[in-house]
């Protein structure tokens, strides 16, 4: 089929006008020939014989009357074994086979390598039925099984005909040959494409999400949990560490598989995990960080245009690895520089302006876009997961903008970064009662709780939080009334609260042993502390209650820095014990 | 010029800052002369081409002569830009003769971000609310927040005489007239004029000029960088100026604002300016200092907002009523480089004694606020208060001028004079190591 060709029109930065001389269709992917550069574009509007375009690429140069070339597919992604400790710009070009210093325009590298041969073992046989999505052999990707789908664009039913022996293969050569209802044969490689903007949706279903992804973070795990295939969002004003927080969440998160989609954000963050990852050790395999990790970088002085590729290309992928059941972890920083990426895309479209400028839709967008997240069955019964949190970088910190707004309505939970708890360098700065997991509402997940962290895991959580509540109304009136104006119990309330604070909520990134808590540790940790509050204290006079607390924080917090039942630990467990019994009544 | 350049004398449209005509062949971003004064195609319309123009569109007659010069705004770089002055243009304004070097389009493309290096080097400046609590790396990009009745021209110029660094590249913004001869005359007699590049756009030159200041001053910056493995600090002042001029253009191509009038890309074209700063493996880097004012401190305007999204850190002056001098606000300033550098290249105690003072200096301040309040302070409180205010005058003031090493014993002196060992709470070994035995 020939290509539908065009010419251009019109140009204002990376919005080009083209008039075309055949069918094209939204969202589909062209290049526009200036001079020896090719400059990829898609489309976004169509208008009688005038296709808008927005390109990928810097404009500069580009004259009325240079041709177009249609592609007939939209915007794709390469997918098959060699994506991992790879690091790619927005739309998967290989940053590592650049050449030069500079990003050349118009320069296109590929996603794979076509030379590389894998070592290839079957797992389907002549014979099987077979669709989309279903499993035919298995490569080693570093040290993860890769499995060899048949490709998610097959429709309905096939039979193999023949699958490969094992043996080494690159991403190029036939390993098995499908047969649909018709008859016609079909040759599989273990190279597919698939269009980003398109959920991959080769599975058998979709269930509501129900057991824990352990982060390792406490404030998360134990207060606000985010399970399998569940959603998160993380907004928060600049310097209140979300990028610290996203950091941590990528090198301690129990998952099978980490891709991480830089969007529009610094540079040098990025820079920072490309030299951290790959010496930093996977705590649960001992392998590099680095091989379990995909990078998606398009940072905020690349084209803002691939900036909304960047998100969705990170999605596919991940959507990908899900269907080889595995636990996918999708970070993505931030959310906001893709919206506003959107936005000055509808500004140059002339479109009717939302709020604060963004585009109607942009709700819409972000719930699409989240909804591709979750946990499911595959057709082979096994289950795989893509869970997303995303970061929002709220305009002056204020969190009724859209963006903010948007993704609250499509993520089930909300880590809110608060200022002041940054100022007083209370790490990790989530405000706990502003934020939420509307998990710990699920029957599933209180199920899976009592089953596998405690019986009454939910009920606890519930009261450490109640305690905080009451802490935050206890000092706002000692604010009022002034430390001896009210009765000491005011301060043992107060001091409650900040135990939990400090021993549940704050937790060290930079420690060794801090920096990742097991659930069966927060467990302990968290029975532990609701008992001390529990407990009823005798004290005289309010200035006896804070350096108490303060003594019995401290023994608690060296607890956290100690190996889990370590000597230390056991050490620093007796004096807290011992600190309790200096005070507490019928102890 | 070519002899066959297209002369064009038909005028469409003309506007404050644009002017239209119809035209062809015409590239995107190129530039065009309307009687002798440089204009940008910012639009291509079919055959409609919109121009901006950069001194503004006075006078403009609707039969003008434009003739288009088929390239982007470029900068000639070589050596010979050392010691020189340029307008937005990045023509001579110091009398010397036009500069001869390689023609480079100025807004070139951004660096691969898997060439670059993460930054490790620090640079030292001789200001202990700087380098004691804010410490800069080369490759940073970080700006001063301030009020315009601070001296932020003057703390930017100080930072730039005192970094060791091989290369200096101002680019000015809407500077008074004042200014810019005081950065001059202040080159000068440092003996350093021939380290300096300026490209200067001052108050008495049309405010959408300013737009190619920071591109032009970048161009050169990477010539250092990049060709001559340079140590380059590029000092930018005033990028809010920078970004009212933004939105005067944008609201001039009847384009929707966004929040506080500007253009919706504010982001974007910041961050195409923040991100030019790098650290090459090479061994060159380009460290952007930049200045943001503020009105009233309002940190949510905007432009600090968006900057601060950007930039590694801010840097924030504030007048401290006390001692009556300007300081470098402990609480809201931040480089998000410094962990890659204190206690590494610079002695062990740094990070504990930087964050020891930072503790006790805030419970000075909840001291205050007991005091304002008419509480009763405790001894601890009173104590607190007075190394507040030696700890201000004697560190975070901007007038500082002392070594690393000279700042952290200052701070052993004064926590030695006001507090005993478990206030200060500094992990026992570098305390054994380090407190000042006064007496």
């Amino acid at each position: 089929m020939d290509k539908t060709v065009g010419k251009v029109v019109s140009i204002v930065s990376n919005l080009v006008q083209v008039r075309i001389e055949g069918p094209v269709f939204q969202n589909e992917i062209c290049y526009i020939f200036l001079d020896e550069e090719k400059l990829m574009a898609e489309v976004i509007k169509i208008i009688g014989d005038i296709a808008y375009v927005q390109v990928f690429e810097n404009t500069r140069g580009l004259r009325p009357g240079s041709k177009v070339e249609f592609e007939g597919h939209m915007l794709e992604v390469e997918l098959g074994p060699g994506l991992l400790s790879k690091n790619f710009d927005g739309l998967q070009n290989d940053l590592d086979k650049m050449e030069g210093v500079f990003l050349k325009r118009g320069c296109y590298t590929p996603a794979l390598e076509d030379d590389k041969k894998w070592s290839f073992t079957p797992l389907a046989k002549t014979g099987d039925k077979v669709r989309a999505g279903d499993w035919l052999g298995n490569v080693k990707e570093n040290w993860l099984d890769h499995k060899i789908m048949v490709p998610f664009k097959f429709e309905g039913d096939y039979i193999v005909e023949k699958v490969a022996d094992a043996g080494e293969y690159t991403i190029l050569d036939t390993i098995a040959v499908l047969k649909d209802n018709k008859g016609n044969s079909h040759n599989v490689t273990m190279r597919q494409h698939w269009p980003v903007k398109v959920a991959i949706r080769a599975y058998k279903d979709k269930p509501r999400p129900f057991t824990l992804m352990e982060t390792g973070v406490r404030v998360i795990d134990t207060m606000n949990p985010i399970l399998e295939g569940g959603t998160g969002f993380i907004p928060g004003p600049f310097g209140t560490g979300k990028t610290v927080l996203q950091h941590a969440l990528a090198k301690n998160a129990n998952a099978d598989i980490i891709i991480m989609a830089a969007c529009g954000e610094r540079a040098n963050e990025v820079v920072e995990i490309f030299s951290e990852f790959p010496y930093l050790e996977d705590p649960r395999t001992g392998r590099t960080l680095y091989e379990r990790t995909t990078i998606i970088a398009n940072t905020s002085n690349m084209p803002v245009a691939a900036r909304e590729a960047s998100v969705y290309t990170a999605m596919t992928i991940a959507e990908y690895y899900r269907s080889m059941g595995m636990k996918v972890f999708l970070l993505a920083d931030s959310t906001s520089r893709w919206a506003q990426a959107l936005r000055e895309m509808s500004n140059r479209l002339e479109e009717l302006p939302g709020q604060d400028a963004f585009p109607m839709d942009l709700s819409a967008i972000i719930s699409g876009f989240y909804a591709r997240a979750g946990i499911v069955y595959l057709n082979n019964g096994m289950t795989g997961s893509v869970t997303f949190i995303g970061t929002v970088s709220p305009a002056g910190g204020n969190l009724k903008e859209p963006v903010t707004e948007s993704t609250k309505k499509a993520a089930r939970c909300f880590y809110a970064l608060s200022q002041n708890r940054a100022d007083s360098k209370r790490y990790p700065a989530i405000d706990t009662l502003e934020s939420y997991s509307k998990y710990l509402e699920y029957p599933e997940f209180v199920e899976f709780s009592k089953e596998k962290i405690d019986d009454n895991w939910v009920e606890l959580v519930n009261e450490a939080r109640d305690i905080l509540v009451r802490g935050k109304e206890t000092q706002e009136q000692i604010n009022i009334l002034g430390d001896d104006s009210v009765p000491v119990d005011y301060h043992i309330t107060l001091w409650k609260s900040e135990l939990v604070d400090f021993i549940i909520l704050q937790q060290d990134a930079f420690d060794k042993v801090d920096a990742a808590t097991p659930m069966d540790r927060q467990r302990y940790m968290l029975r532990k502390i609701i008992g001390v509050t529990r407990a009823e204290f005798n004290f005289e006079n309010f200035e006896e209650v804070s350096p108490y607390f303060k003594r019995l924080i401290n023994a608690f917090k060296q607890m956290n820095y100690s190996v889990y039942n370590s000597e230390d630990y056991k050490k620093y467990e007796k004096e807290a014990d011992e600190i309790l019994g200096e005070r507490v009544v019928n102890a | 010029m070519s002899a066959f350049q297209k002369v064009y004398t038909k005028i469409s449209q003309v506007t404050k800052a644009t002017c239209s005509l119809k035209a062809t062949g015409v590239g995107f971003d190129e530039l065009a002369l309307i009687q002798g004064r440089l204009a940008q195609v910012v639009k291509i319309w079919g055959d409609e081409i919109t121009l901006q123009v950069f001194s503004g569109t006075e006078g403009i007659p609707t039969n003008a002569e434009v003739v288009f010069l088929g390239k982007a705004p470029t900068l000639k770089v070589s050596d010979e830009l050392c010691g020189r002055f340029f307008n937005a243009f990045g023509q001579p304004i110091d009398g010397g003769p036009e500069v001869d070097g390689e023609e480079r389009e100025i807004g070139g493309p951004s660096v691969n971000p898997v060439q670059r290096k993460q930054p490790s080097e620090l640079i030292a400046t001789g200001i202990a609310g700087i380098d004691l609590n804010n410490t800069l790396v080369s490759g940073q990009k970080i700006p001063f927040f301030a009020d315009p009745d601070q001296p932020y021209n003057q703390v930017m110029a100080n930072v730039a005489l005192k970094a060791q660094t091989d290369r200096i590249i101002l680019g000015g913004m809407g500077l008074t007239n004042d200014d810019y001869l005081y950065f001059k005359h202040l080159f000068e007699n440092a003996g350093i004029l021939d380290h300096i590049v300026s490209f200067v756009n001052t108050t008495e030159a049309p405010p959408v000029e300013r737009l190619l200041v920071p591109d032009m001053a970048l161009t050169a910056a990477e010539y250092f960088a990049v060709d001559k493995n340079e140590k380059v600090l590029v000092l930018l002042t005033d990028m809010t100026l920078y970004a009212d001029a933004l939105s005067i253009v944008s609201n001039r191509m009847d384009q929707i604002p966004s929040k506080d009038s500007m253009p919706g890309s504010l982001y974007s074209d910041l961050a195409k300016i923040y991100e030019k700063a790098v650290q090459f493996p090479s061994g060159g880097s380009i460290t952007i200092i930049a200045v943001t004012t503020l009105s009233g401190g309002d940190i949510t305007h905007a432009i600090p907002d968006n900057t601060g999204y950007i930039t590694e850190g801010q840097l924030f002056l504030r007048k401290d009523t006390e001692i009556g001098k300007v300081i470098v606000d402990p609480f809201r300033s931040l480089s998000r480089l410094k962990q890659l550098v204190i206690g590494k290249k610079t002695r062990e105690d740094h990070p504990q004694v930087m964050n020891a003072c930072i503790r006790l200096y805030s419970d000075a301040s909840n001291a205050r606020t007991k005091l304002e309040n008419g509480f009763d302070l405790t001894d601890y409180d009173r104590r607190v208060l007075s190394f507040a205010k030696d700890y201000s005058n004697e560190l975070l003031a901007i007038d500082v001028d002392l070594k690393i090493e000279q700042m952290l014993d200052t701070a052993w002196t004064l926590f030695a004079k006001y507090f005993d060992k478990t206030e200060v709470a500094i992990k026992q070994e570098i305390m054994d190591k380090y407190w000042k035995n006064n007496d």
